[in-house]
């Protein structure tokens, strides 16, 4: 079924009875070519991608709760595409052009909004960090504006530019990048992968990873095994449980990263803004709720929920930059369990076991990642060789120190990010 | 969550500084090799359950401890001082 | 409409409030939605999408339909819940989300729009053309949604934070509450009974029941007093707790009383963060509705919160009243309303096997099929076995039953169970750890099972505690069981309400279901059920329950959402409270500060620090000015500069020299006694963490300095090399940054301006380059280094913090007698950059010492952190940007920071990147921009001249590759 303001519009007149489920629920085969572990964003845009780029539609997706119910669902639903470092900056840049065009492309309202997404410095030496990233960002193909501290004020005018603690120096303003409706993508995803016959396959856990001579062999989960010929573990929060059904030890930490929304307000803030001296990230939702965030909770967690310190020091950071939100009430706080890496950047990549490949180590990157590193897992996976703008996502980077994308500058301790 | 330093007795984790997981503490030898020092920096267990890892109670008395505890319900065992953890190793 | 008596209000106090710009009158102990239901205004605001007329629904913080905003201009405060706002003089609240008015707003429009504005529509529409999203839906759809709006002013309104401990924190004094309260407080535990009501008593207040003998409310007014008269009983009225966190910390929110509104001095919310050995959670219940046809229509509400408004405030939402309910609660509304004089004209039952003595119109078996009125409650359908009534009604009560208040258990992760028994969720034993549940929040509904929960909570807290409680006597009170026959939703058609305030329905739910939304989480995110303010506290079950319908499966296979923090919204200024402001950092000043800002000098922010940018003098009129002649100064004659935000570190004992050697990555256990010496730092990653220099006063002692954005990390690394690494090392170390004040003299006439205070003059023997040791200034004992950040002859000096102010006046003022002065960062980082000496903007993190040139500097000789890694084959490799100087060559003079490096001719792409500047000034010295960078194997590229693209800056020019140190590289200035 296509979806469109007409269908909506027939549908209505007609009782809303024509409606049909977004996807099947149907009951795994014994066989698959590729199985897919992970049913978030990720694992869903990898199935669409083999399906639509690649011809493969012999595909499983094994999620063990419902899908898109991890980090996808879980986020402060930012998309941009503003790193410093090669390696990230192509990466991104070719998953925000995959956003660009997602609604046609899925014939689904993802309500991907390019509103601007404004980073705050507070220094001579961040300005000019922020230059580096700027001019990186246009050299990779995107793009980028300095603001001065005029130029930021047009633009955000209520931050407290008098009082805050840190003064604002000036802003990067990358335009491109915006917010879109979290669950919306999983969803869309799932919707366009099993109309091209993949088999999504909720409620099924993964208790095993079948391994022959270094090949894998297919998966063992809750509901019976599974044979495939090429497995992916896309499990943004829990790879290291999964990895380590396969053997291995990954260089992943899991952290909690807490996010907070308001209640409904008639719109206050159009951009997404970023505090870079306090960790603090807001943007206004279309149902008009403040979505915000900070920084880790600092310790391994995979508790998906924060406690008061992050919670308390992150409202901080809001009242000394824009204490007019004063007055907006926290609705909900939730948890995402982040994958850290020891870089702060993500891996896709083949691992030692043939046919076995690996997406984590996300961070909190992931949500704009969705597109970016479906198609390029799938591209890994169908044509084994990775795609041209994931070829620097290795997982030996941190052996051999060849390629490491720290984009912060902290140092391998993977809680720092 | 309460951190209980063997110092200060329990206190407000905001008190505190964390830094991973407690095989920190077993520095390979500078010749170890290549594999030794990745796994040493780099790769983890990160159990989902309990775990012991390291907290510096930076706003309290100084004291970098071990603490278990689990890292899904959050619950916290105990917490002993690294000074003795790898003094009691060598 | 006021009844003529009742009611736990002071009708001798009159209090005047205005909605909607109309003024009103009601009575002190009224809330906002009391006062209202008193003055007969029934539509008190719209629903969120289809704009629906709506009324007072509840008469607690779960209200969905009153939500109104008070105040205007920076005092203006959106959403907020009517029913919890306690009437205080001149209140001017206005109702939210219509235009141009209440009565009439445009956008009731999509109420008849409904069957096209169904669960997750616009998931398939508004996708054509591409570009409209931005420009056309996306803003249209963002104006209408949203409740209240903020002022967009800066919050005036002062909020507090406290931190709060006891051995029992109780959570709502109800009768469970207060007999837990009274147990533990009489067997010596410290108590916190905190509740979110004005008045301690739960629904006590809201019924006629009798505890004891006498009127429930008096009661719970007797537990009261006898609480307060225990010096270890704290009563917080006002007080949601609003979050249960690990390791027994609950956060709260406790609101004013009204007569503080208006008080500018006092908070007018404080979130406190309470710590507690054990909790009893006595949260109660909460109603909860049935969906109907037009359920939603003003003058529809909560059977007990009507109960509340006739009881407590004495006011009666209409004057024939209906009510409908699926459990003995109906009766009980019936009773109250009668009793108060109210006329009833049906009770409708659901259940076929209802019967009542009540003198009323009664209807078993039979349920309500729609509301009638579109700008109020008119008239009910009622569904009986033999066909369908009209009656009229102005007020319909609904009772669906009831759900335990268990929304902190779920706080820490854990879900409810549900109970048949009850058809509601129960929480779950041990949920969250160290707190227990009791009465209805645990699914004891009558009051005598409350008091007895309480009792028992109490004492089971007491002896967890190792207290003995003493014998309590139980109070009499009502013991009725709770017969409930389920009923969720009323066939039929039409939209049946379920989330009042995110207008989600029956039909919402059940087309989630159809297009395989039907994992209760799918359900809630695709129809938005349950994520409005009220937070699902209304909607939750009845939606799960139609879901589980739809699906074919029972309410605990659909399973539960989890209920996360906060229970009730927590305003930001409250949880911030105290960072308005300056107030999210702390501010550390130097002893120079005074004096800086005396000089006029702008202090700009280094890390916590404030620093001085450069000293005008008359007729400068750019900071370049200054720049440049602060940088001649030091070049010329003397200048001088605070550096005391340095690290500065003590270490002393027999392993100091062994453990700086493994801290650093050349040796310093070989250093002289008097001897400085510059070290690096590096991660155990094998990459740069700091730098500076190390002096060794004694044999034992050491004082290292560290940058001063990385003091605090590389305190917290030592500690953690010493403590967890080498703890076999006899060393101790302690920050002395704030104990001495420390001052560059720097210049070629540097020393004689400190021999002008030393009371023994230093000269070349006493005090080489890089020499230490201490000095007698003016009879003060400091501390003097010959070392040099600018390249010039220079010297730090030290002197105990309470001498700093003193000395740093005297040393500005006497260079200024020798053509000298005091100079600030720019002039510092200009001075630094002629020399090639690095900040952080070049150990930024991601630099090894082999980038930096100083791969050499890791002894062979010994381990260090950071060794083995560094060694790393990706580390030291070719290809990897070096440090090198820049110079300008092209036609633009100018270097920018931040820019990338190309070769000539090549395109600026990030395929072409070859490097990038990390740090810029123009030398008055030479004339010209320098700049330092990273370039591809630049070391080995001096001399070349290279491309330097700045987009975002619009500077381009070509510019030579240099050795970074470009001034005096031989070093004769600095030690001469």
């Amino acid at each position: 079924m296509r979806f469109s303001g007409l269908r909506v519009l027939k549908e209505g007149l007609t009782g809303n009875r024509g409606w049909r489920p977004h996807w099947r629920d149907p009951a795994p085969k014994s066989d698959y070519d590729i199985v897919i572990i992970g049913g978030g964003g990720h694992g869903l845009s990898t199935a669409y991608y083999l399906a639509k780029e690649h011809g493969l539609a012999n595909v499983a997706v094994l999620e063990k709760g419902y899908i898109g119910g991890g980090n996808v669902g879980r986020n402060t639903t930012i998309v941009r595409a503003n790193y410093n470092l090669p390696g990230n900056s192509e990466f991104y840049s070719h998953s925000l052009k995959l956003w660009e065009g997602l609604e046609q492309d899925l014939n689904y309202n993802v309500m991907m909004s390019q509103r601007g997404v404004l980073n705050l410095c507070h220094s001579d030496g961040q300005r000019d960090a922020f230059a580096r990233r700027a001019n990186a960002m246009i050299n990779q193909g995107d793009d980028a504006e300095l603001l001065d501290r005029e130029g930021v004020r047009r633009l955000v005018p209520y931050l407290d530019f008098d009082n805050v603690r840190f003064p604002i120096y000036g802003g990067l303003l990358h335009r491109r990048g915006g917010t879109a409706r979290h669950d919306a993508v999983a969803w869309g995803y799932a919707r366009g992968a099993d109309s091209r016959g993949v088999d999504i396959i909720q409620n099924c856990e993964v208790t095993g990873i079948d391994i022959e001579n270094g090949q894998v062999r297919g998966v063992q989960t809750s509901r019976g095994a599974i044979r495939a010929k090429k497995v992916a573990l896309v499990v943004a929060g829990r790879s290291s449980q999964v990895a380590a059904m396969a053997g291995m030890r990954l260089p992943i930490e899991s952290h909690i990263l807490q996010a907070f929304v308001t209640e409904g307000l008639k719109p206050v803030i159009d951009n997404v803004v970023t505090f870079g001296m306090g960790h603090f990230y807001i943007s206004q939702s279309d149902k008009g709720g403040l979505v915000f965030g900070g920084d880790l909770d600092f310790y391994a967690s995979y508790a998906a929920r924060g406690n008061l310190p992050m919670a308390e020091h992150v409202m901080e950071a809001a009242m000394t930059l824009m204490p007019m939100i004063g007055k907006a009430r926290v609705l909900r706080s939730w948890g995402g369990i982040m994958d850290m890496s020891p870089d702060g950047s993500p891996i896709i990549d083949r691992t030692d076991v043939a046919g076995l490949y690996l997406n984590c180590g996300w961070c909190y990157g992931g949500f704009k990642a969705v597109p970016g590193a479906g198609h390029c897992l799938a591209h890994l996976i169908a044509q084994d060789r990775p795609h041209p703008a994931a070829e620097k996502l290795r997982l030996d980077r941190f052996r051999t120190g060849h390629g490491l994308m720290d984009e912060e500058g902290t140092g391998a301790q993977h809680n720092l990010h | 969550m309460r951190i209980p330093c063997p110092i200060c007795g329990n206190r407000d984790s905001r008190e505190f500084d964390y830094m991973g997981h407690a095989l920190t503490l077993d520095r390979p030898a500078p010749d170890a090799g290549l594999g030794a020092w990745d796994d040493y920096l780099h790769n983890r267990e990160n159990p989902a359950g309990p775990t012991r890892d390291l907290w510096f109670h930076g706003l309290g008395c100084g004291a970098w401890l071990v603490v278990s505890r689990d890292t899904v319900t959050h619950e916290v065992f105990g917490a002993e001082l690294a000074r003795d953890v790898t003094g009691g190793r060598a | 409409m006021r009844l003529a008596s009742g009611g736990q209000i002071d009708r001798t106090q009159t209090i005047g409030f205005s909605f909607d710009g109309r003024q009103y009158e009601g009575f002190a102990g009224d809330t906002l939605a009391s006062a209202l239901v008193a003055n007969r205004v029934r539509v008190v605001g719209r629903s969120f999408k289809y704009h629906r007329p709506r009324g007072v629904f509840t008469a607690g913080s779960e209200e969905p339909n009153a939500l109104v905003t008070l105040g205007r201009a920076a005092a203006q405060d959106p959403n907020q819940r009517a029913t919890m706002v306690e009437l205080f003089e001149g209140l001017e609240a206005r109702s939210q989300n219509r235009w141009p008015s209440l009565d009439f707003d445009l956008l009731a429009l999509n109420d008849l729009a409904a069957p096209f504005l169904g669960a997750g529509f616009y998931y398939k529409t508004f996708m054509w053309p591409a570009a409209f999203w931005e420009r056309l839906y996306e803003p249209f759809i963002r104006r209408a949604a949203g409740l209240g709006a903020l002022s967009g002013k800066n919050n005036d309104a002062y909020h507090e934070k406290a931190f709060a401990h006891c051995d029992l924190l109780v959570i709502g004094a109800g009768p469970a509450g207060l007999m837990a309260a009274l147990v533990a407080g009489r067997a010596g535990l410290d108590v916190i009974l905190a509740d979110e009501d004005s008045r301690p008593g739960g629904r006590l207040n809201a019924e006629t029941i009798e505890v004891a003998g006498q009127p429930g409310a008096d009661w719970a007014e007797d537990m009261v007093e006898a609480l307060r008269a225990m010096d270890n009983v704290r009563i917080m009225t006002r007080t949601t707790v609003t979050g249960a966190y690990d390791g027994g910390t609950y956060g709260a929110l406790e609101r004013p009383a009204p007569d503080w509104a208006g008080h500018s001095d006092a908070p007018c919310a404080c979130f406190w963060r309470i710590h507690a050995q054990r909790a009893i959670l006595a949260a109660g219940a909460l109603e909860r509705p049935v969906a109907f046809r037009n359920n939603d229509r003003p003058g529809v509400m909560m059977a007990g919160a009507l109960r509340a408004y006739v009881n407590r405030w004495a006011v009666s939402p209409g004057k024939a009243v209906t009510v409908f309910g699926n459990n003995d609660d109906a009766h009980r509304t019936v009773a109250d309303l009668l009793a108060a004089g109210i006329h009833v004209a049906a009770l409708i039952d659901s259940r076929p096997e209802a019967t009542t003595d009540l003198p009323v119109r009664r209807y078993a078996g039979a349920q309500v099929t729609d509301a009638h009125g579109r700008g109020g409650l008119e008239a009910i359908s009622i569904a009986t076995m033999s066909g369908i009534d009209k009656i009229r009604t102005d007020c319909l009560a609904i009772s669906g039953g009831w759900n335990p208040t268990l929304h902190l258990t779920c706080h820490t992760g854990r879900r409810p169970a549900w109970s048949p028994d009850l058809a509601a969720f129960v929480p779950c034993d041990g949920a969250v750890p160290g707190m227990i549940t009791a009465g209805a929040c645990a699914g004891d509904f009558s009051t005598h099972a409350c008091l007895a929960a309480g009792v028992a909570a109490g004492k089971a807290v007491a002896k967890d505690l190792g207290k003995r409680a003493r014998k309590t006597d139980l109070p009499r009170a009502e013991d009725a069981p709770y017969r409930i026959r389920p009923l969720w939703a009323v066939p039929g058609k039409g939209r049946a309400w379920l989330d009042f305030q995110n207008d989600v329905t029956v039909k919402d739910v059940k087309l989630a279901a159809t297009e395989n939304f039907t994992s209760v989480e799918h359900m809630k995110r695709y129809t938005t059920q349950g994520m409005a303010p009220d937070q699902g506290k209304n909607s939750n079950v009845n939606a799960l329950a139609v879901l589980a319908d739809a699906t074919g499966r029972g309410i605990p296979e659909t399973g539960t959402t989890t209920f996360r923090p906060p229970y009730v919204p927590v305003p930001i200024a409250a949880m911030g409270a105290g960072a308005q402001g300056k107030g999210f950092a702390p501010q550390r000043f130097t002893t120079s500060h005074a004096a800086s800002v005396e000089m006029g000098a702008p202090m700009v922010e280094a890390g916590l620090w404030y620093r001085p940018g450069y000293f005008p003098r008359p007729g400068e009129k750019t900071w370049r000015q200054s720049c440049d002649r602060e940088v001649g100064m030091v070049r010329q004659a003397v200048g001088v500069c605070d550096v005391s935000t340095l690290g500065k570190i003590d270490v002393q004992g027999p392993s100091a020299g062994a453990f700086l050697d493994m801290l650093y990555c050349n040796m310093f256990s070989t250093l002289k006694v008097g001897r400085t010496r510059y070290g690096l730092m590096l991660r155990e990653d094998g990459h740069v963490m700091d730098d500076g220099t190390t002096a060794r006063l004694g044999e034992d002692h050491f004082v290292m300095t560290t940058t001063t954005a990385a003091a605090g990390q590389v305190m917290k690394h030592m500690e953690f090399v010493h403590q967890a690494l080498r703890p076999d090392l006899d060393v101790s170390f302690i920050s002395v940054t704030e104990q001495w004040a420390q001052f560059a003299v720097a210049g070629p006439r540097s020393r004689e301006l400190l021999n002008g205070l030393l009371d023994t003059p230093v000269d070349d023997d006493s005090f080489p380059f890089m020499g230490c040791g201490p000095v007698s200034v003016m009879g003060v004992q400091g501390r003097l280094f010959r070392i040099s950040f600018s390249g010039e002859h220079a010297y730090e000096i030290a002197v105990p913090a309470r001498f700093g102010d003193s000395l740093f006046r005297t040393l500005v003022a006497r260079a200024e007698g020798m053509g000298g002065g005091a100079y600030g960062m720019e002039a510092l980082n200009v001075l630094r950059i002629e020399k090639g000496f690095i900040t952080h903007s070049e150990i930024h993190g991601r630099t090894t010492a082999f980038d930096i040139g100083m791969a050499r500097m890791i002894s062979a000789k010994k381990d260090c952190i950071g060794k083995a890694m560094a060694a790393r084959p990706g580390l030291v490799s070719p290809g990897r940007e070096q440090l090198v100087g820049l110079m300008p060559t092209g036609a633009v003079k100018q270097l920018t920071a931040g820019a990338h490096l190309f070769c000539l001719g090549e395109e600026a792409v990030r395929e072409n990147d070859q490097g990038y500047i990390t740090s810029v000034g123009f030398s008055p010295t030479l004339g010209h921009f320098l700049g330092l960078g990273f370039l591809k194997d630049g070391r080995a590229r001096h001399g070349e001249e290279i491309r330097m693209v700045d987009h975002v800056r619009g500077v381009e020019t070509t510019c030579k590759v240099v050795d970074p140190v470009v001034l005096d590289p031989e070093g004769g200035r600095a030690r001469g």
